[in-house]
């Protein structure tokens, strides 16, 4: 396809035509926050951390799954956007059970990230401390949904990479939740070949290997990103 | 010129960011020598005093006593910092807002799992009954300067001291000065 030439944050820079925002910014080392993205399974527009302005639209649009275009001129840091950033990612603390000091996934957690890049020392909303539940049925993996920020994440490896689909989305609102099979255990899901790949692309600490505590989990997203560009890059075996 | 009038007030939480604050070692010695310590579990003042400049609140809001405790300290205090995760999120302390009430959590903490002695503590006037919900500082009282941490690392308590003793607001960033956990 074409080559499209567009303005990021006032740098010049040329994309493939089938290329979004968020690829062409990372390709020039623009960053932008994102959280429900995963490099290697199709985007999906979640979690609204990527929202960029564009010259000429009245709307804020997710970069993660705006392609780029001719002319185009992007903001990616304005404070409107950082507010808006700041916001979503309190939100998303206020609205699960987050005790960092208790977690698996301490220090190695990409809300906690965010939550630094957003610069938050409090959270101005309501906590709700929703009454949600723990899943230690499958014999090696936990889900905890007090931590599960509802990127669908995992649901996109299982089903696209490992092409399971044990998980999928279950509820409405604030009772949305991730379920396994027909909503059953983990453990009895018949589907789940025990593959792992949900475990390394979950950005929070809410699917975890059994037996991890404190600060232990730690997500293994290169594995997971050999396994899905090995095709593409023709690389057989993991360095 | 006078000294900073520094107090320290442990509302619910478990000591440690008062612990981490003793973690600062001898550089102790040389905050000793710019502030006066007016109030603190560290010593023997038994009223929260008037014009005190700046405090640092650890801990949840989570009974009578801690209720009474934080207006009194926001009333006299300049600049309050919340101390710790447990004062600027809940934290561990308000694990028990999720689905219990305070009756079941009693009951749960002192009467089933008790192996000696199943007995509700109750003393009027001297155990405070616990709030149905515990609540951040931040929820009940207007804060000036939040230091997160479970517990907050001794280095970053000092970096927000020494910022106030030179009289500047501090700015924490990174991972090192700003994360919860
Ligand atoms: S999932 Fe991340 S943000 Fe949530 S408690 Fe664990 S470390 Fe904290
Ligand atoms: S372990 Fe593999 S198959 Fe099982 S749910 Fe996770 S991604 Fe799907
Ligand atoms: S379990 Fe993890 S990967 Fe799945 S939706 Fe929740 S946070 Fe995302
Ligand atoms: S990363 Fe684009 S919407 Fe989540």
């Amino acid at each position: 396809m074409a080559v499209k030439t567009l303005k990021i944050d006032d740098q010049l820079l040329s994309a493939r035509g089938e290329e979004t925002i968020l690829e062409a910014a990372a390709a020039s080392g623009i960053h932008i926050p994102t959280l429900c993205y995963l490099q290697g399974v199709a985007s999906w527009g979640a979690c609204r951390l990527c929202l960029i302005e564009v010259e000429g639209s009245s709307k804020l649009l997710p970069a993660c799954v705006t392609p780029v275009a001719e002319g185009m001129v992007v903001q990616t840091q304005t404070e409107r956007l950082n507010n808006y950033r700041r916001m979503i990612v309190e939100l998303l603390f206020a609205e699960g059970n987050h005790i960092c000091a208790v977690c698996v996934s301490n220090n190695h957690c990409e809300l906690q990230d965010l939550a630094i890049e957003m610069g938050i020392d409090h959270v101005r909303f309501a906590y709700q401390f929703p009454d949600r539940s723990v899943d230690i049925s499958h014999s090696q993996f936990g889900v905890d949904h007090n931590r599960c920020v509802l990127c669908t994440r995992c649901i996109r490896v299982c089903d696209e990479i490992e092409g399971a689909h044990t998980w999928d989305m279950a509820g409405r609102g604030r009772t949305s939740h991730v379920i396994t099979d027909l909503n059953q255990p983990w453990g009895e899901a018949t589907s789940c070949t025990s593959c792992g790949k949900c475990v390394n692309a979950c950005p929070t600490g809410s699917i975890f290997r059994r037996g991890s505590t404190v600060a232990e989990m730690e997500h293994h997203r290169a594995q997971l990103e050999f396994i899905s560009t090995a095709r593409t890059k023709r690389e057989w075996v993991q360095q | 010129m006078t000294k900073l009038k520094l107090a320290t007030v442990w509302l619910g939480g478990c000591s440690g960011c008062h612990m981490s604050f003793l973690d600062l070692d001898e550089w102790l010695f040389e905050l000793a020598q710019q502030v006066d310590l007016v109030y603190s579990p560290f010593m023997d003042a038994k009223q929260y005093p008037q014009g005190v400049d700046v405090a640092l609140v650890e801990g949840a809001v989570a009974n009578t006593d801690h209720l009474e405790m934080i207006r009194k300290v926001r009333d006299r205090t300049h600049y309050l910092i919340a101390f710790g995760d447990c004062a600027i999120t809940g934290n561990v302390t308000a694990l028990r807002n999720v689905s219990a009430t305070v009756e079941a959590v009693l009951q749960r903490s002192y009467i089933d799992v008790a192996d000696l002695f199943p007995q509700l503590p109750a003393a009027e006037g001297i155990v405070p009954p616990l709030l149905d919900r515990v609540q951040p500082v931040h929820a009940i009282i207007p804060v000036d300067l939040y230091l997160p941490g479970c517990p907050p690392s001794a280095s970053r308590i000092r970096f927000a001291l020494e910022a106030l003793l030179r009289g500047d607001r501090p700015q924490l960033e990174g991972h090192d000065l700003l994360k919860f956990g």
